[in-house]
């Protein structure tokens, strides 16, 4: 299984929107507890997907980069590839929506909404809290 | 492609061929969708079971234009049934009939040439030259190139001793579901469709949910030439049609082209079938220019500098666009400069004007997407040297979904070094050696696409050798011929397309062996 990278403190790579919480509030209605995995590649990649918890099979090729707590929910984790990460362990994640149709199978798109990630550089403080302080380059 | 073979503005067009095609639907237009398109289901078109519909725009304005079937999963399985009623008949047609079929369907596209480019153009956002010189043209060889790969195909006969005689044959697998992307609506399409047609198969195609309808425009077209039921066209949602199909217990064989998380998402459902899938599943494909190019100001200088354009090409909406330029240091200003130049002359404008060389992004999620990428460049530390912003087009156009070329300079550790965009916007960076050229090039979780420019043969080769990469353009770009096998390494999929190995990802290999002895073996 997917572990998750520690951090002291209350740091969080991820976050969500209220418009995102909204939408993701109106999922569960319909589709039980809930899940991201954030794609890579061509066409609707770099974005993340949502599904029903079960849908898809996280591995140990994965990494859960947070959980996103939505008042009236279940948590909801995100996932990412562990090689994906190595690039990405530097910036924090909002996850927003916006309109939009096309998602690989991501259970927003019929709604004509899009989850889409808006990405933010980790401050001092969230750097020292996942111990990545030392690192001196300008990963972006 | 080869895009000064079209007939465009400088090259004295046909006669009746406008600089600016009318929209669609408007006087004067070559083409008119209907203002509704239900599901292609046993040769007939088939309201969906949900009853319901979804809407789609045009990227060009942001416009409604056409109403689509939202499929579900009943769709999905009327049309695998279908499928299955065809099959028995169209897999034991003979190959010369089914060449043929691919023949005609190829010469009705390319007499309606204009017609299927501006659809595309309207549905997509691309520019009308490229539909014209390419997207198009490409489709129809492409069923040309696998009516010709059928006749041709052979069997095999392995004499295994004197008596025993292994005959090897191909047989189609049955019906198979193919999930289109959006970004060469139609070409992917045929991509996919040539293929698997000309094996024998039967398909059930999905075309991606943001570009849905010009499909149907092509398929009007041709709709005669296909017996019933080979061809069924089931359109919709990935959660709602696209993922009933990938699951489905009854088709052969799932092909994707998109992204690794749906990529993933269906092996896992075909691992559950245990059918076979292929994936193709994009890239960050590097584009690499050694010093040499720039020895002399010549012919290939420009050609370089072409290349080095090429990621504004489909609004950087090709799983193979050439997002990251490697320069090598010691040219790196002054061909950077030129550069630069270059990308300042192209033409941003309405797509269905032929002079325009970039139209506008797909969808609108597609443009939030590369603006949301712009700011994590900017943010990232990466240096703006052109572009960066959304483009205003005014009038009837500021209602879509343009971006300017957009150039950043940085460091391939960047995460706008190592994501798709899938826009136009290029990730720029120097080496300083050969060494150094590969280890960036090869700094990527992708390898499905991959640029060298050289006057070097040696340096050429042992470049695109040492790329980890399924298709190496060498002192060229952005050429899809049918004949080129196209396909990924690393995470940018499994399997191949295009070529006459496409066969084998649509065909079942048949082993008779026969034995001619008079005797038994002797065991018993």
């Amino acid at each position: 299984m997917p572990d998750t990278p520690e951090a002291t403190g209350t740091a969080s790579r991820v976050d969500v929107t209220d418009a995102a919480a909204d939408m993701l509030r109106h999922l569960a209605t319909t589709h039980g507890q809930l899940m991201f995995h954030q794609s890579g590649g061509c066409c609707d990649g770099s974005s993340p997907m949502c599904y029903p918890v079960g849908m898809f099979r996280v591995g140990a090729s994965d990494i859960r980069i947070g959980t996103l707590q939505v008042e009236g929910i279940y948590p909801v984790d995100v996932y990412m590839s562990r090689s994906q990460f190595e690039y990405w362990k530097y910036t924090h994640l909002t996850i927003d929506l916006v309109d939009g149709r096309g998602s690989g199978f991501s259970i927003e798109a019929p709604e004509g909404k899009r989850f889409l990630i808006r990405s933010r550089m980790l401050d001092e403080a969230e750097l020292e809290a996942f111990g990545l302080a030392t690192h001196g380059g300008a990963a972006g | 492609m080869t895009i000064t073979d079209r007939p465009d503005a400088e090259a004295a067009p046909a006669a009746e061929s406008p600089n600016v095609y009318a929209n669609p639907g408007t006087p004067g237009s070559v083409v008119t969708f209907k203002p509704r398109y239900d599901n292609y289901i046993g040769g007939r078109y088939t309201p969906p079971a949900s009853g319901q519909y979804f809407q789609n725009p045009t990227p060009i304005t942001g416009q409604i234009f056409t109403e689509v079937a939202r499929g579900t999963a009943a769709d999905v399985d009327a049309a695998v049934e279908a499928g299955w009623k065809a099959f028995p008949e169209w897999s034991t047609t003979s190959v010369a009939e089914r060449a043929v079929i691919l023949n005609r369907i190829a010469d009705r596209m390319e007499q309606n040439l204009e017609l299927l480019a501006v659809a595309e153009t309207w549905e997509n956002g691309k520019p009308v030259r490229e539909t014209l010189a390419a997207d198009i043209p490409l489709a129809i060889d492409h069923f040309r190139y696998f009516a010709g790969c059928i006749r041709a195909q052979e069997g095999g006969i392995s004499e295994i001793d004197h008596d025993t005689i292994a005959y090897h044959f191909h047989e189609p697998l049955g019906v198979v579901g193919q999930i289109i992307p959006w970004n060469f609506p139609i070409l992917m399409a045929v991509w996919k469709l040539a293929p698997a047609l000309a094996a024998g198969n039967c398909v059930v195609l999905k075309p991606a949910e943001q570009t849905p309808a010009s499909i149907h425009v092509l398929l009007e077209l041709i709709e005669d030439l296909l017996p019933a039921g080979v061809l069924n066209i089931v359109n919709g949602f990935g959660i709602e049609a696209g993922a009933p199909l990938a699951s489905h217990s009854n088709i052969r064989k799932i092909a994707f082209t998109g992204e690794t998380t749906t990529g993933r998402l269906i092996m896992q459902y075909a691992s559950e079938n245990l059918i076979p899938v292929t994936l193709e599943l994009g890239g960050k494909s590097p584009n690499v220019f050694f010093a040499d190019v720039a020895d002399q100001k010549d012919s290939f200088y420009d050609k370089a500098l072409e290349g080095f354009t090429f990621f504004a090409l489909n609004q950087g909406e090709v799983c193979t666009c050439p997002s990251r330029a490697l320069v090598q240091r010691s040219i790196y200003d002054g061909f950077v400069a030129d550069g630069l130049d270059r990308v300042a002359k192209v033409k941003q404008g309405n797509p269905l004007d032929v002079s325009t060389m970039i139209g506008a992004q797909a969808s609108n999620d597609q443009l939030e997407k590369i603006l949301s990428y712009m700011d994590i460049g900017k943010q990232g530390g990466a240096k703006l040297l052109t572009g960066g912003e959304r483009a205003d087009l005014g009038g009837e156009l500021s209602g879509g979904f343009y971006v300017q070329p957009t150039i950043f300079e940085g460091t391939n550790d960047m995460r706008i070094f190592q994501e798709e965009i899938f826009g136009p916007v290029l990730a720029l960076t120097s080496f300083d050696d050969y060494d150094d050229a590969i280890s960036i090039a090869n700094d990527t979780l992708y390898g499905l696409g991959a640029g060298v420019w050289s006057r070097s043969g040696s340096q050429l080769y042992r470049a695109g050798r040492a790329i980890q990469a399924g298709r190496v353009w060498s002192n060229t770009y952005h050429q899809y011929p049918a004949h080129a096998a196209f396909g990924g390494y690393k995470q940018s999929g499994i399997g191949r397309e295009n070529h006459r190995m496409m066969l084998d990802h649509y065909q079942q290999t048949k082993n008779l062996l026969v034995s001619y002895a008079d005797g038994p073996m002797g065991f018993f």
